[in-house]
């Protein structure tokens, strides 16, 4: 039976009250004695009062244990459960503190088991985020079109691998990158309109408030851009409120081809539009005077009969230009795929023995021959071809080979004995596919037409073989393309950054900003020498990019550098660059520009920056180039955090921050590791108080090493 | 008297065809074959009828055109624009420009005829 508290304090009450009131009676009878006199009463009534404390010591030890010790360390205990919830608490002391200590230990199961959920609630997130992302990324890779999404600001938070190539082709340098500005690419002043446009579209509630427009690429091409406006909720607008305009999405079409293509085909239609009046019209007056004169001289009459030769020559020529030039033009339309001819043999064998019901096989196939088709046209002529030999000339078995002559690939669709007459192969040609289960408006010569192809019937008399020749065109083995598409798909490029939306560079002066939300230039160079004063010179830049805290190692400016002088040894054993290596790069003047447009609103950061900026102020002059960015130095950065360590070199920086050294002493090698620096001093930078670009330069330069010239 | 027709055009295979149905037709033919020709010729011969190619060498036939209307000397001397360019707005910049009738090639000879005698009417 478990008794109350209330009922243990009474029972613990009279217990104590008793044996204290037993003791008092002892001790009072015992002082009572010892008045009488007797000395064996005091030292009684000493053992007694010894008896006393130690009886109270024995009492108040466990109720001590029980009740003060005990909550303690279940106090202590608890703490370490807090930081923990897999611990649990020990139950000691009281029945009462053990009860506790149960049901602590029961909300720390609860909580255990509520964060456990927690936790695979987020990785279940994290992975179909990541999934999202990684298809994302390859429907980016995919997409045919190009596409750039930015925010209002023209902040690039997502672009692919095909709006890359084509807004930096021919520029030489990387124009567009995460969080860099499209207006490296395009005109404010375009963009600006074109969101107007958008904007009152958007005003207006129009469904489609999109707009389109045609504009030149920095290397010359033209593009079409369709602009889409992104709406959301603004950040800070506490998700209520009206919708507004958050970023754009830009699909990009590369029309130069196109373009040309149409004005190819409007000058071939012109020519023989517009171009056929003046002939015609010769021709016709001509004409019409021999009709309505039949009296005119005979040196009259032979001068327009000439006029008549002359120009039907023309006009005939005309034509037969136009009527190539069209040709081209259908072939250049048709969609051929690049495949290899063996492929497309077994893909016939299949077909074709499905179709026609006949044996069909293969016999000296050449496996490296590529070749242009339409295949699912080109089989559609084989069973045609194969049933009409069956049906009308008793056909049995088939045989498909393939070779190449060079310029064409060959592949023959033979079988044994009779020959066929040629116009029979003639009508065969012309005539629409409509046999064996095939049911084509077109012709075998349209399908040939079309594909850039030819056809024959030949026959070996020796062997009773015939056969219909195909000639169809040549492509390349694409393993060049494919070890492209690897590569980039191997490794997912940082290509899109959604957090960038809601970032806004108004909002503050640069010195203002929080370190951690600019978007930085790390770089480094490789020189000649140390004395850029006394004619040394940049033989290599490299730079890759911080945005929004991350270091994008995909965007990224690598280059060697001609210095146009002697390049001394002791410096290639630093670097390893050889003088060999620097035959036929660019020179200085023609790096620059393309380095300050890889640099463009950004933050630039290198270790011991002044050295490097020095070099590049020298050249300003001669290249009208100016870096007139603000620079933080990851070297005076660390004087700054560490004032009393010997060392700031990078590789000493990089041992104490934990990072990983690779690859160094190539300017790329030497920028990642700055960046990766750089990364981690930015929390650190923020312990100490300093958050700001402004703080961070201050603090820099007032360290010793600021003092140090080049 | 019979009236005085020039024809301006550097094409001799429409030439030989106009300047003899215009000879057949009784008319006193002259033959320019580019811009500034034309101008010379319409200044010393003074035709009645001007057949003007568009597509000329030195000067084309819009602004040989516009120079004879600035002109008010030769107010009376009408212009038939003949061209192989059949774009309608080509058409109404002749007329614009102040030419009194427009034939876009290949023509029939029988409505040049037709169209000369109505201007010259």
């Amino acid at each position: 039976m478990k008794l109350t508290p209330e009922r243990r304090l009474y029972i613990a009450t009279a217990a104590v009250g008793a044996f204290a009131a037993g003791l008092l009676w002892v001790a009072v009878k015992l002082t009572q004695s010892a008045a009488a006199g007797q000395e064996d009463a005091t030292a009684a009534l000493f053992v007694v009062g010894l008896f006393a404390v130690a009886a109270a010591y024995a009492v108040l030890k466990p109720l001590v244990d029980l009740f003060v010790r005990a909550p303690a360390a279940l106090a202590e205990e608890t703490r370490i459960v807090i930081r923990d919830s897999a611990r649990r608490v020990k139950p000691v002391g009281g029945v009462e503190i053990q009860a506790l200590a149960e049901a602590i230990n029961e909300l720390a199961g609860r909580r255990q088991s509520l964060e456990e959920d927690v936790a695979a609630e987020i990785a279940r997130a994290q992975a179909s985020l990541e999934a999202d992302r990684n298809r994302l990324a390859v429907l980016m890779a995919e997409l045919r079109q190009s596409v750039v999404v930015c925010n209002l600001d023209g902040r690039i938070l997502l672009y692919n691998q095909r709006a890359r190539e084509i807004l930096s082709a021919g520029v030489g340098s990387e124009l567009i990158g995460l969080g860099r500005s499209l207006y490296a690419v395009f005109e404010r002043s375009l963009i600006a309109h074109a969101l107007d446009q958008v904007g009152r579209r958007l005003q207006a509630g129009e469904t489609s408030p999109a707009t389109e427009f045609v504009t030149t690429t920095p290397a010359g091409r033209l593009l079409r851009v369709h602009l889409a406006p992104v709406t959301g909720h603004r950040e800070g607008d506490g998700g209520d409120g009206d919708v507004s305009m958050t970023g754009y999405v830009l699909l990009l079409d590369d029309i130069t081809l196109t373009f040309e293509k149409e004005n190819k085909r409007d000058a071939l239609i012109q020519s023989l539009t517009e171009g056929g009046r003046g002939p015609l019209g010769n021709i016709r007056a001509a004409a019409e005077m021999l009709n309505n004169y039949p009296d005119m001289e005979a040196e009259q009459r032979a001068r327009f009969l000439s006029v008549i030769r002359n120009e039907v020559e023309g006009l005939s020529g005309r034509v037969e230009q136009a009527s190539k030039a069209y040709a081209r033009e259908l072939s250049a339309r048709w969609k051929l795929e690049e495949m290899r001819g063996a492929d497309l043999v077994a893909f016939a064998v299949a077909r074709v023995s499905a179709r026609c019901g006949l044996p069909v096989k293969e016999e000296d196939i050449d496996d490296g021959v590529w070749m242009k088709v339409e295949s699912f046209s080109f089989l559609q002529v084989l069973c045609y071809l194969t049933a009409r030999l069956r049906d009308e000339y008793e056909v049995s078995e088939v045989r498909l080979s393939l070779s190449s002559d060079g310029e064409h690939a060959c592949l023959d669709l033979g079988w044994l004995g009779t020959a066929i007459n040629s116009e029979t192969v003639m009508n065969w040609e012309i005539e629409p596919m409509r046999s064996a289960g095939e049911d084509s408006p077109l012709s075998v010569r349209d399908v040939l037409d079309r594909g850039n192809g030819e056809m024959w019937f030949q026959r070996k008399r020796a062997s009773h073989r015939a056969a219909f020749r195909f000639l169809l065109p040549l492509a390349q083995p694409p393993e060049q393309k494919v070890a492209a598409a690897e590569v980039a798909r191997g490794s997912r490029p940082e290509y899109y950054d959604f957090d960038l939306f809601s970032w806004s560079e108004k909002s503050h002066t640069l010195d203002d900003r929080l370190l951690s939300e600019l978007d930085y230039t790390v770089f480094d160079t490789e020189t000649t020498g140390l004395e850029p004063s006394n004619g040394d010179e940049i033989i290599q830049i490299g730079a890759t990019r911080i945005v929004n805290r991350r270091l994008l190692t995909h965007e990224v400016f690598d280059q060697l550098i001609d210095p146009c002088r002697h390049l001394p040894e002791a410096s290639v054993k630093i670097h390893g660059i050889t003088p060999e290596m620097l035959v036929d790069q660019p020179p200085i003047g023609k790096v620059l520009p393309q380095f300050r447009a890889f640099c463009a609103d950004t933050v630039l950061v290198a270790h011991n920056a002044a050295f490097d900026m020095r070099f590049l102020q020298l050249k300003e002059q001669a290249t009208g180039i100016r870096f007139d960015l603000p620079v933080l130095d990851t070297l005076l950065l660390s004087a700054v955090l560490h004032p009393n360590q010997e060392s700031h070199r990078l590789e000493a920086i990089a041992e104490r921050l934990g990072v990983i050294i690779v690859g160094r002493h190539t300017a790329l090698g030497d920028a990642f590791v700055t960046g990766e620096v750089f990364l981690k001093m930015v929390p650190l930078l923020a312990e100490m108080g300093i958050h700001t670009l402004g703080q961070a330069r201050e603090a820099a330069e007032k360290t010793y090493y600021a003092r140090v010239q080049y | 008297m019979s009236k005085k027709v020039l024809i301006a055009d550097d094409e001799q295979n429409i030439v030989i065809s106009v300047e003899f149905l215009m000879r057949r037709e009784g008319f006193e033919v002259s033959v320019a074959h580019d811009g500034e020709a034309a101008l010379e010729r319409i200044r010393a011969d003074k035709p009645d009828l001007v057949l003007l190619d568009v597509m000329m060498p030195k000067k084309n036939g819009f602004d040989v055109c516009q120079e004879v209307r600035a002109d008010p000397a030769y107010a009376g001397t009408r212009i038939l624009m003949l061209t192989a360019r059949g774009r309608d707005t080509e058409v109404a910049k002749g007329l614009a420009l102040g030419a009194d009738g427009y034939m876009t090639k290949p023509f029939s000879t029988k409505d040049l005829v037709d169209k000369v005698r109505e201007l010259l009417g």
